[in-house]
C-alpha cells in the first residue's frame, strides 16, 4: 500500500508542476496539432487516401509527440539538482521509475484526448471508436513505458534531444506497426477478432517492456 | 538485521576499503575511517579530492566501486531504503523544484519520507529557518539564499539522526548559518544527530566540529581529534596536508 502511495506521490509532484507551466502539455499539444494540420493538407480531400494514410498519419505523430514529451521528463530533475534528492529518499528506484512513468502517460493522455477529436474532424475519419481509444491506450502504454527509461539514460548526455529518438524508436517500431495495422483495420470496420491479433502484440510488448524497465531502471539512473 | 563483524552499538558509521572510480580516473582510493554516534566529523581536502562523492555515496545516491559501509551497523548495500530514512542531506543543492511552492516541495519530501503529521512539522520547520512568510510562493522566485534555508528544513522533516552537510554554507548569510547549527544543536532531529561536513572554510569546521580529517586526492591524509587545534595551526596542518592555501 505504502508502496503505491510513494508511486502517486512522484506522479502528484510531476502532475503539480506541469500544471503549473504546461510546459509539456501545451508545446507538445501545439506540436501535434500543427503535424495533422500539415498532414491534412498534404493528402488533400480524397478520402480514399485519407483512409488509406490515416492510421500511419496518426502514429507517425503520436510517435514523435511521445519522444518530444518524454524527452522532458527527467530534465527538471536535472536541471534543478533534484534527481539525487529523489534518490535519497528511502524508496527504492522502481518507485521513482513508475511514478514519473504514470505522469508520462497521463500528459500523453491527455495530449492525444485532444488531438484525436480534431484528427476525426480533419479527416472525417472515425477515430473516436472504442476499438481506436484502446488501441491507443495501449501503445502509449508501450511508449511511455520504453521512453521514461530512456529519457533517464539520455538526461545525462550532452545530447539527449538526440539520444532519446535514436534509442528508443528503434525499440518501438514492433508496437508502431501494430498499432498502424490496428488503427487501419478499426478504421475499416474490422471486428475485435480481426484485431485481436495486433492487440495482443501490442500487450506483450506492453508487460515485457515494463517488467525489462522495472528491472533495469535502477543501473540506469545509478550509473 | 544487524551485521556482525564490525558492528558496535556506539558506532554510526563505518568506511572500510572504500574506492570509486569514473573510468580511470579514480576519486576515492581505499579509504577508512569511522564516526561514532553523536561525534561531528569535519572533511576538509581541496576541490576535486573526492568529498562529494564521499557524501554522494554515504547519501547512497552513489554506488561505491567497492569497499564496505556500515551505517548504524547495517550494511549500505543491503539496507539502503532503511538507512536513508535515518539520513538528512544538504548540499550546494537544494534539491527543490522551482515550480512548486515551499509548501509543496515540504509536503513532497515528507511524504516519500512518511514524516507524521505533515502539516504541523512543516509549519515548524518553516518557522524555525524563517520561511514561513514565503510557504505559498513558487521556489523559483526565491533568493540562492531563501532556498538554502528551505533546504535546510527539507533535510530536518524527518528528524534525521545522521546529518550528511555537504557545503552547506552555500548561499547562506551568517545568520543562516548560525541557525543551521543551533537546529541541528538543539534536537531539532529529536536526538544529538551525527554529522559529517565538508568545507573549505578551516574555521567553520573548526568551530562546529570535534574530529577532523583531511582528505587530498582519494586518500585520507590527516585524521585527529581537533583538541586544542587552532586555527593557524589548522592552516598549516592544511597546507603541509594539501599543498595549498586554505
Amino acid at each position: 500500500m505504502k508502496y503505491w502511495q510513494k508511486i502517486m506521490t512522484v506522479t502528484w509532484k510531476d502532475t503539480i508542476a506541469e500544471m503549473r507551466t504546461r510546459e509539456i502539455i501545451s508545446s507538445v499539444l501545439v506540436f501535434t496539432l500543427l503535424v495533422i494540420v500539415i498532414f491534412n493538407f498534404a493528402f488533400g480531400t480524397n478520402q480514399t487516401t485519407l483512409n488509406l494514410v490515416a492510421p500511419g498519419i496518426l502514429w507517425v505523430t503520436f510517435t514523435f509527440a511521445g519522444v518530444l514529451s518524454l524527452n522532458r521528463a527527467f530534465v527538471p530533475e536535472k536541471e534543478q539538482g533534484c534527481l539525487e534528492g529523489l534518490m535519497a529518499c528511502p524508496v527504492s528506484r522502481e518507485v521513482i521509475y513508475v511514478g514519473k512513468m504514470l505522469a508520462s502517460l497521463l500528459f500523453m493522455l491527455i495530449i492525444e484526448a485532444i488531438a484525436l477529436p480534431i484528427f476525426a474532424f480533419l479527416f472525417n475519419l472515425p477515430v473516436l471508436s472504442l476499438q481506436i481509444i484502446v488501441i491507443t491506450v495501449l501503445t502509449t502504454i508501450g511508449f511511455v513505458t520504453v521512453g521514461t527509461l530512456f529519457s533517464a539514460l539520455a538526461v545525462n548526455t550532452k545530447a539527449r534531444e538526440m539520444i532519446l529518438p535514436i534509442l528508443f524508436l528503434p525499440v518501438v517500431i514492433p508496437i508502431i506497426i501494430s498499432a498502424v495495422l490496428a488503427t487501419g483495420t478499426a478504421l475499416a470496420g474490422g471486428s475485435w477478432s480481426e484485431l485481436a491479433s495486433s492487440l495482443q502484440i501490442i500487450a506483450v510488448f506492453d508487460v515485457i517492456f515494463l517488467v525489462v524497465s522495472f528491472l533495469v531502471f535502477p543501473y540506469v539512473i545509478e550509473e | 538485521m544487524e551485521e556482525s563483524g564490525s558492528a558496535s552499538p556506539s558506532r554510526a558509521i563505518t568506511v572500510h576499503g572504500l574506492t570509486k572510480s569514473f573510468g580511470n580516473h579514480h576519486a576515492l582510493k581505499g579509504i577508512d575511517f569511522e564516526v561514532s554516534r553523536g561525534e561531528s566529523v569535519v572533511i576538509f581536502g581541496p576541490n576535486g579530492a573526492g568529498k562529494t562523492t564521499l557524501i554522494k555515496i554515504l547519501a547512497t545516491i552513489m554506488n561505491p566501486s567497492s569497499g564496505r559501509i556500515l551505517v548504524d551497523n547495517l550494511d549500505l548495500k543491503d539496507h539502503a531504503i532503511k538507512i536513508r530514512r535515518s539520513i538528512g542531506i544538504v548540499t550546494h543543492q537544494t534539491f527543490l523544484y522551482g515550480n512548486l511552492t515551499a509548501r509543496e516541495n515540504l509536503e513532497f519530501y515528507a511524504r516519500m519520507y512518511d514524516v507524521p503529521d505533515r502539516q504541523k512539522r512543516i509549519r515548524e520547520l518553516v518557522a524555525l529557518v524563517g520561511m514561513a512568510h514565503r510557504l505559498n510562493d513558487r521556489v523559483g522566485t526565491f533568493s540562492r539564499g531563501m532556498q538554502q534555508r528551505l533546504s535546510i528544513a527539507r533535510a530536518l522533516l524527518h528528524r534525521p539522526s545522521l546529518m550528511l552537510l555537504d557545503e552547506p554554507e552555500t548561499g547562506l548569510d551568517q545568520e543562516a548559518n548560525a541557525m543551521l547549527w543551533e537546529a541541528l544543536r538543539s534536537g531539532e532531529t529529536g536526538t544529538t544527530p551525527t554529522i559529517i561536513l565538508t568545507t573549505h572554510s578551516l574555521e567553520r569546521g573548526l568551530e562546529q566540529c570535534s574530529r577532523l580529517l583531511i582528505l587530498v586526492q582519494g586518500q585520507i591524509t590527516f585524521e585527529g581529534s581537533k583538541q586544542a587545534l587552532k586555527l593557524d595551526d589548522l592552516k598549516r596542518l592544511y597546507r603541509h596536508h594539501t599543498g595549498v592555501n586554505a
